[in-house]
């Protein structure tokens, strides 16, 4: 799928390591090491399995909001709704996964006594979390049969899904399902959960994505949408199939969240929109051209979480550490403006 | 059970500090400022208030250090992290002004698990292990209420502005206001519109309302940092500005102030004074001092009225806001309050 020029035999292989290819997937990779190794100068305490759980804990969601945007990414649209989705998504988590319908704030007072296990049964979360996805695969549709720019149609669908999720639960509160709150406490053996958890995301999407016929479809959707057509794909499914995705791992992201967080607040995730893309682009993903990584979407989104600790740790006036958060995204995404640089001379 | 574990955990804690010196000693503490969002004038001075009385009580050498932190944006997950980070740093306390209520709940059970105070203030969290410095936000927008009544006995049309959408600081302020529009049935709030506590989404978000309300609105009740925005939404409408309650903010102060000398206009102020840090500070200390501190505290109100104006005016740097340092006896009375 990659337009880039393939190495000689002929080159040496110092040539061949220092490709832009080669440099363009090191690089997210290489923040990531270079962001941790400066962490542990600054705080030696970090550099243990307690201080690897706190640093990466936190970056398991953002991770998986990553792949939701990769995936939207790579049929060349862009999903701005992501954040408010796993804030809605969060919402249901904390009240109707946990406690059924009669555990929703609204209702509060209105519920028959005893209540009928119909109210309660946590099934009603699971069918609302579910439509959340089927609502994604529309979107899909639609952006699709109607041409219209993702951009308008997932800005607008912010504004649904925040407003859904503040219906659902005006004020913060709720609570994790037990089972929610059980995976993302899971303790692992020397290598913390968060990591673990990290690393199977990775391993999970780059195989699905990367290694199986239908994933290089949708990622040829993005590349070249007409020839996948002319080799008689439905480019509808292709687009439905890859919002859905989207929505289920923004699912996934906003249970990860509730489950570390331990109660809903609708306003929980607004940031997130902004993380995926940034953690998808300095993973190595392009804007357009169905370019994606799915190990470098991780890697940028723990980089992203790291980049804040280390600021935390490298104990700056308050009133830099904003702008110094943004310096180091653009640091790292100037690097990969000069590697594609290097790439279009050759 | 739960406040048990915390009795237990206190005097676990007041005896490995009565093991380390004869009495009980701080000045080996480090203590944290977690703060969720810096991007308006009160949050400016609390950040200023905390500066200036922890760089006291640290070279005094009351504690070894007093760090403060700020997220980059006002985000849930972004302050957990922040949390996560100060746990790994090895401080004893945090002082918290939380993004959510709930939401910090996982981070701050982290941080006490690991043997940390957390102190939460203004934005306080629900966590039972964590203390709270708590601002009784719906007392204030009852208060607003009471003052209106006590000085409009006729009652009238209200306007309401709100502050930020899901914060259940606007939540609470505005459950206040409307509790005490409930027991004085003269006054009915005719309007509501969110002006995010900031005085140019106020100006917009009333300019936008008032066509569409009646001629006759007697005062606005407002939660802070939105008074001097809408004066001058009605302003530029041409109407007659009401009794608007003030917040605080020396634009507001300094309004007020001008239309005072010109024509009488009378109203009150009400907020929480930035240097609710401090308090929070002492009361941090005091904990690790192996004081018995309980675990809810309430933080007085900064009220001013038409004859302590211009003192207060003086007092508060421009575009500050009314402000006063709590200390270590302030402190000590607000917890001896809170036992009672």
């Amino acid at each position: 799928m990659s337009h880039a020029p393939t190495a000689d035999t002929g080159e040496s292989l110092f040539a061949r390591l220092t490709s832009p290819r080669v440099l363009r997937s090191i690089l997210p990779a290489f923040s990531l090491v270079v962001i941790l190794l400066a962490i542990f100068y600054l705080q030696p305490r970090a550099m243990s399995p307690i201080g690897l759980k706190l640093l990466f804990n936190l970056s398991v969601p953002i991770a998986l909001a990553t792949i939701a945007q990769m995936f939207v990414l790579c049929v060349n649209d862009l999903d701005l709704s992501i954040g408010a989705y796993v804030g809605f998504v969060v919402a249901v988590g904390a009240t109707m996964l946990d406690g059924g319908i009669a555990a929703l704030p609204a209702l509060e007072g209105m519920l028959p006594d005893p209540v009928p296990w119909i109210l309660t049964t946590p099934i009603s979360g699971v069918i609302v979390l579910a439509a959340g996805i089927g609502v994604y695969a529309l979107l899909g549709a639609l952006i699709y049969i109607r041409d219209l720019p993702s951009i308008v149609v997932t800005l607008g669908m912010s504004f649904v899904w925040a407003g859904l999720a503040v219906l659902v639960l005006p004020t913060p509160g709720g609570s994790a399902p037990a089972f929610v709150r059980a995976v993302m406490t899971l303790s692992t053996p020397v290598v913390p959960f968060a990591i673990v958890a990290l690393v199977i995301i990775a391993i999970v999407v780059h195989f699905g994505l990367m290694r199986t016929a239908y994933g290089a479809v949708i990622r040829g959707a993005g590349g070249n949408p007409r020839s996948v057509a002319r080799a008689g794909w439905s480019l509808l499914k292709i687009k439905m199939v890859s919002f859905a995705l989207a929505g289920f791992f923004g699912m996934l992201a906003g249970l990860a969240l509730l489950g570390l967080t331990t109660a809903g607040d609708a306003n929980i995730a607004v940031r997130y929109t902004l993380l995926s893309i940034a953690g998808a682009i300095l993973g190595g993903s392009e804007f357009v051209g169905g370019r994606v990584s799915p190990i470098g979407a991780v890697i940028g989104a723990a980089t992203l979480t790291l980049a804040n600790s280390f600021l935390t740790f490298l104990k700056l006036n308050p009133d830099f550490q904003i702008g110094a958060q943004g310096a180091i995204l653009i640091i790292i995404l100037a690097l990969r403006v000069l590697i594609n640089r290097a790439e279009a001379r050759r | 059970m739960k406040r048990v574990t915390g009795i237990v955990a206190l005097a676990a804690l007041g005896a490995s500090v009565a093991a380390g010196s004869a009495f009980a000693d701080t000045s080996d503490k480090k203590i944290a400022l977690s703060n969720n969002y810096a991007g308006n004038s009160w949050r400016q001075a609390m950040l200023r208030s905390w500066e200036k009385v922890t760089g006291q009580a640290v070279a005094d050498g009351v504690v070894a250090a007093a760090d403060a932190f700020t997220t980059a944006e006002n985000q849930v997950t972004e302050q957990a992290a922040q949390i996560q980070n100060m746990i790994l740093e090895g401080y004893d306390a945090i002082v918290l002004n939380a993004a959510s209520p709930e939401g910090l709940n996982g981070a701050v059970k982290e941080a006490c698990d690991a043997g940390i105070i957390v102190v939460s203030f203004d934005g306080i969290v629900t966590e039972p292990c964590a203390w709270r410095v708590a601002v009784d936000f719906k007392q204030m927008g009852k208060d607003e209420v009471l003052y209106l009544a006590e000085k409009m006995p006729d009652g009238g049309k209200l306007l309401e502005i709100r502050g930020l959408a899901g914060v259940f600081v606007d939540d609470e302020i505005s459950s206040g206001i409307h509790e005490g529009v409930a027991e004085n049935a003269q006054f009915e709030i005719v309007g509501s519109v969110h002006g995010d506590w900031a005085q140019d989404v106020a100006q917009k978000a009333v300019a936008g309302i008032l066509p569409s309300l009646p001629e006759d609105i007697v005062a606005v009740v407002t939660q802070g940092g939105d008074g001097y925005g809408a004066a001058q939404a009605f302003k530029a409408a041409g109407r007659d500005t009401p009794l608007i309650i003030m917040g605080n903010r020396e634009d507001e102060l300094k309004w007020w102030k001008e239309q005072k000398d010109a024509n009488g206009y009378e109203t009150m102020s009400v907020s929480i004074a930035p240097g609710v840090s401090t308090l929070a500070f002492w009361v941090a200390q005091q904990i690790l001092d192996g004081a018995d501190v309980p675990k809810d505290l309430t933080v007085p109100f900064l009220r001013i009225d038409q004859d302590n104006l211009e003192e207060n005016l003086a007092n508060t740097e421009p575009g500050g806001v009314a402000n006063t340092e709590y200390s270590l006896d302030d402190a000590k009375k607000v917890v001896d309050e809170a036992k009672m």
